[in-house]
């Protein structure tokens, strides 16, 4: 039973930190990004390169992966994004626009992937040393990769809400247009937080390659988890994100444990409806119109 | 009907009758060729019927087509062809209300996530169950049924797929459909019951595509979930609507034929790189022909009322 509550801890502290960077993309720049899940893989597969080929410490190429992603997402929205912005006449419109031209992107990184590492699985073994604590024996690879989701929510949290640029980037999650009167530069600050998304996913993807096997197409039931995460918890609310992160990891252990490992889909599927049923605008969320 | 109608008709009739005729005069490969181009035209246009007036994109193809594939697995052997085709489609409209009564009356980028997830959801339930229950995994097709018979019902299906597609959008719920598409607030203000709309087109595409792939199951002997809920359906279906024009009903079969080549083309020559090739055609039709080729022909001819500029699906 601890066992139980301890991995599903673990997962849905994973799951919390995995839909942080989608929720800026998407509450704040309002990219609902489908490809989301390939450059985690992404990021996995840097970090792997990293230490096979180059024997270098996970944690430190984060210093190298998360500006890359950070830099690679500002590009993206910069050039690929910006024209549909610019197109569409209303949110929802860009939405789809979003949602259609990310689609064909999760297919572009996934290609890029596949012809680079073929359909294999990868791992390495970094820190897989067994560490007991409150009488159950976990690994200190996941121990660490939880230490530090938990270290960039809150960072990311206190950013959020404590600084002047934060509260910018949290005036255009709500209304873009009114955040215009007061002087915010929306486009820019759009930008900022994808790319801010972005560097968020390829930290995700360097602490999950440390103790998870992936291969090139992976990616898409990350997207899946990340996207039903946000969405359950509220668009844009980091609160609502590691609350969601942690009942979907919980649910997901204790239905393994207890019932059939089958069913975790299941599960997670039977919860996010049944979470919007109750509440269609998420745990968090606040209700629109 | 005036003498053009009247033409159409008849070239439309005698069309029907060649294609019909395919397999006494085309050989093997150009039958398999065939089969490919009418599944994609029927998927495709299965697809815009649903996602082109309501402008939901649903992204659940591949796990209708995969049920509709497992069915005739399981059951293809145990009863008669046109039982086990009613049975699958049953099955696929069964699944198309739950899905549809429990995501639709939310908004629609609950659908887009659930959709996204669900041929994935019924690929664990299907592998759950046949781990569990029956202890196989993976199964073998053994019907009697030839690549011409698979041709003809596919054809009919295609016929079938037009004809009712023709007769919604004259319908009462093709005109509420229509509303729905252009403000779902007004639709509700007119009285009109879009939840129950809605379901109902859905439960209507999602049929047509479980038929198509049961039809489809006999192609191969041996099916397994990973064969049967291929991502890939998805992905090549919302695309080929999305080059033709979800709004018409001919969009999508417009939008079928050059792309289903181009696949069969890809995956012959660059099998390693074609994922990366499909992406990139993707990318380039929702930036270059937001509507479709049929929305660019007709913005170029200017018969119609100027199409929207938007795309065509709503989240």
């Amino acid at each position: 039973m601890t066992n139980a509550i301890f991995t599903g801890l673990m997962l849905g502290g994973m799951y919390a930190l995995i839909a942080m960077g989608l929720t800026l993309q998407y509450g704040v720049a309002r990219i609902m990004n489908l490809s989301y899940g390939e450059f985690l893989v992404a990021a996995s597969f840097a970090s792997y390169w990293l230490f096979t080929g180059w024997a270098l410490n996970p944690l430190l190429g984060l210093a190298i992966v998360v500006p890359i992603g950070f830099g690679v997402s500002m590009i993206l929205y910069r050039v690929l994004l910006t024209p549909l912005v610019r197109r569409a006449p209303t949110r929802d419109a860009l939405e789809v626009d979003s949602l259609l031209a990310t689609f064909g992107m999760m297919f572009i990184v996934q290609g890029i992937m596949l012809t680079m590492f073929g359909g294999a699985y990868f791992s390495y073994s970094f820190l897989a040393i067994p560490v007991t604590l409150f009488g159950e024996t976990l690994a200190l690879n996941r121990l660490i990769a939880f230490g530090l989701a938990v270290a960039f929510g809150l960072a990311l949290y206190l950013a959020l809400t404590r600084t002047r640029f934060g509260t910018a980037i949290r005036a255009v999650a709500v209304d873009p247009s009114a955040a215009r009167l007061v002087a915010i530069d929306v486009t820019a600050i759009s930008a900022f937080a994808f790319a801010l998304g972005g560097a968020m996913v390829a930290a995700a993807g360097v602490l999950v390659s440390m103790f998870l096997t992936f291969n090139a197409s992976s990616g898409v039931i990350f997207t899946m988890k990340a996207l039903m995460v946000v969405v359950m918890g509220g668009v844009g609310n980091l609160l609502g994100c590691l609350v969601a992160g942690l009942a979907l990891g919980l649910s997901e252990s204790l239905v393994a444990t207890f019932v059939d490992p089958g069913l975790t889909l299941a599960v997670n599927f039977a919860l996010f409806l049944g979470v919007l049923l109750v509440k269609p605008a998420g745990l968090f969320g606040r209700a629109q119109r | 009907m005036s003498p053009t109608q009247i033409a159409a008709l008849l070239a439309a009739g005698l069309g029907l009758v060649v294609l019909a005729l395919l397999p006494y005069y085309a050989d093997a490969y150009y039958l398999s060729l065939a089969i490919s181009l009418l599944q994609f035209t029927v998927l495709a246009t299965a697809w815009g019927m649903f996602s082109g007036p309501t402008r939901y994109v649903s992204l659940a193809t591949t796990a209708f087509f995969g049920v509709g594939a497992y069915t005739v697995a399981v059951l293809g052997e145990v009863l008669a062809w046109p039982l086990v085709l009613l049975i699958a489609t049953a099955i696929g409209a069964l699944m198309a209300m739950v899905v549809g009564i429990s995501t639709l009356r939310l908004s629609g980028l609950h659908f887009v996530i659930f959709t996204f997830g669900l041929a994935e959801l019924v690929r664990q339930l299907v592998i759950w169950y046949e781990v569990n229950k029956t202890r196989v995994l993976g199964r073998y097709v053994f019907v009697d049924i030839t690549q011409n018979d698979i041709y003809w019902q596919l054809l009919a299906l295609a016929v079938a797929v037009f004809a009712i597609g023709w007769l919604i959008a004259r319908s009462r719920l093709g005109f509420a459909l229509r509303i729905i598409g252009e403000d779902e607030t007004v639709a509700k203000h007119c009285g009109i019951n879009v939840t129950l709309a809605k379901v109902t087109l859905f439960a209507i595409s999602a049929v047509f595509i479980t038929l198509v792939g049961a039809i489809m199951a006999p192609r191969w002997t041996y099916i397994e979930p990973s064969i049967a809920f291929n991502p890939t359906i998805s992905f090549q279906v919302v695309i080929m609507a999305l080059l033709g024009g979800a709004h018409r009903l001919w969009g999508p079969a417009v939008g079928a034929i050059p792309l289903t080549l181009l696949f069969e083309f890809l995956s012959a020559r660059f099998p390693s790189t074609s994922t990366l090739i499909i992406g990139i055609v993707f990318l380039l039709i929702v930036y270059a022909l937001p509507s479709g080729v049929v929305g660019l022909w007709e913005r170029v001819s200017r018969r119609k009322p100027e199409p929207p500029a938007a795309p065509q699906v709503q989240t």
